[in-house]
């Protein structure tokens, strides 16, 4: 199955395609061809940089033609940042926007003593039965790294907690995204992968 | 809930694991990727990879050994050992590496840890520190001496200053080694590890000492570690790191057991 993978310069690619050949899948990488979005059967859009690096999708027309794509119902996968840019916009770049797929704003974890950013495994509370979580149990360890997040919502697929609850995986239709790596979160995380990779309408 | 992580630490040279965590059930004891993929199914939370090759053909063995080691490892993958410049840190994150570390280099050149973390991301930066207690320092353990070069040569500078200069130039961790602990199996140094992680608000893990399970308690309690590197566990009458994390656990530590 062929699934493209979304290249906007913000960080390394290698554990995510690792993680897809695993599972079978054959992941094409583009940094602006929109013919391969266009015809794209599943996006995966990764990203473990700074939010502001999300402009290039705009600069390059990424942003319409993903935008086109998951209106036709192709399965789209956020990862990280990558998730982050489903929802309006994030704190970390102010003017920024992002694909507004969710209506709320990502922001930083307060500061209150704890450490900034949340580094490490943390278990997951899944929230009703979302398609990317099947198989998943509710005390289930992922693996995250990042500083800013998004509220929990109505759409929130998994609740983690970390200062306080936040969205560590959204989900409606077609449009998935996980604030967590699941290439580095062991079996927990390639089965998730292997939901995403066996969505169908 | 947040865990504290164990970080399984494996020492390669010339493509084979030369120390750290070795088992004796498993024929091939020294092959990093067979090694890595075993402490990751048993529960590491992460696998450190150091090279003490540091030569130039050294580096090929390598990268060859880092592609190996992770194509079939789904857990954090960090690389350290002689890594000098952002071009021999873009291939080892080429190889699959998910973090590198840098030492000696970020303190020859501060400017490395900000260069590769605007490429690849701060959480992709591992600054090592190996740092010793100076008795003739006003503060022993917050000044205490940083080394280079394997522990062989002062670096002028102190471990908390240094600590705080590397989270500012854009670090996403570190990792401290104190070398007065290191190699005694009388447990961390938890002052000094609590003096850094105190000092920063990034991730510190803590290195060097440890010699049974009560010591892992130890430095993610009064040395407030959001990790320890386990480099020979197995030695300290613990079979693997699901065992080390029962034990944890029944110490009420909060730690992550694997399925």
């Amino acid at each position: 199955m062929r699934v493209t993978v979304i290249d906007y310069k913000a960080g390394n690619l290698t554990s995510v395609l690792k993680a897809l050949r695993y599972l079978g899948a054959e992941p094409v990488v583009t940094d602006s061809a929109l013919s391969l979005i266009e015809g794209a059967e599943r996006i995966v859009l990764p990203g473990v940089g700074h939010f502001a690096a999300t402009e290039r999708l705009d600069s390059t027309g990424m942003t319409g033609a993903i935008r086109e794509a998951v209106g036709r119902g192709v399965p789209f996968l956020g990862i990280c940042v990558g998730m982050q840019w489903l929802y309006a916009g994030s704190t970390e770049a102010a003017g920024q926007a992002g694909l507004g797929e969710f209506g709320e704003e990502c922001s930083r974890f307060p500061e209150c003593g704890e450490k900034v950013p949340h580094v490490g495994w943390n278990s997951l509370e899944v929230e009703g039965t979302p398609r990317l979580m099947k198989g998943v149990k509710d005390g289930e360890y992922v693996y995250f790294t990042h500083s800013y997040r998004a509220p929990v919502g109505a759409d929130t697929a998994a609740v983690a907690n970390y200062i306080e609850p936040f969205a560590a995986a959204v989900e409606r239709g077609n449009v998935m995204g996980v604030q967590f790596h699941p290439e580095k979160s062991g079996e927990t995380g390639l089965k998730i992968l292997r939901n995403f990779l066996e969505w169908t309408c | 809930m947040l865990t504290k992580r164990i970080i399984a630490c494996l020492d390669v040279h010339g493509g084979r694991v030369v120390k750290g965590v070795q088992f004796v059930d498993i024929v091939d004891a020294g092959d990093p990727a067979a090694l890595a993929a075993r402490h990751a199914r048993e529960g590491a939370d992460e696998i450190v990879l150091l090279d003490i090759t540091a030569t130039h053909e050294g580096r090929q063995t390598l990268l060859e050994t880092v592609r190996r080691t992770a194509r079939e490892l789904f857990v954090p993958f960090t690389v350290g050992g002689g890594i000098k410049s952002a071009e021999e840190a873009a291939q080892v994150f080429e190889a699959g590496a998910d973090k590198i570390s840098v030492n000696s280099a970020a303190l020859a050149d501060p400017t490395l840890i900000s260069e590769i973390g605007m490429s690849f991301g701060a959480q992709a930066v591992v600054v090592a520190i190996d740092a010793r207690r100076d008795s003739d320092a006003q503060n022993p353990v917050r000044d205490a001496q940083v080394f280079v070069q394997g522990g062989r040569k002062p670096a002028g500078r102190r471990v908390v200053e240094w600590a705080r200069e590397a989270e500012e130039r854009g670090a996403g961790e570190i990792l401290l080694t104190s070398m007065d602990a290191d190699g005694t199996r009388a447990g961390f140094d938890c002052e000094l590890t609590a003096a850094v992680s105190e000092a920063v608000s990034i991730p510190v893990i803590a290195s060097g000492g440890a010699g049974t399970v009560a010591h892992f308690a130890d430095v993610f309690g009064r040395g407030k570690a959001d990790a320890a590197l386990a480099a020979s566990i197995f030695h300290f009458g613990v079979s693997s790191a699901r065992s080390l994390k029962e034990e944890l656990v029944a110490a009420g530590v909060a730690v992550r057991l694997p399925c």
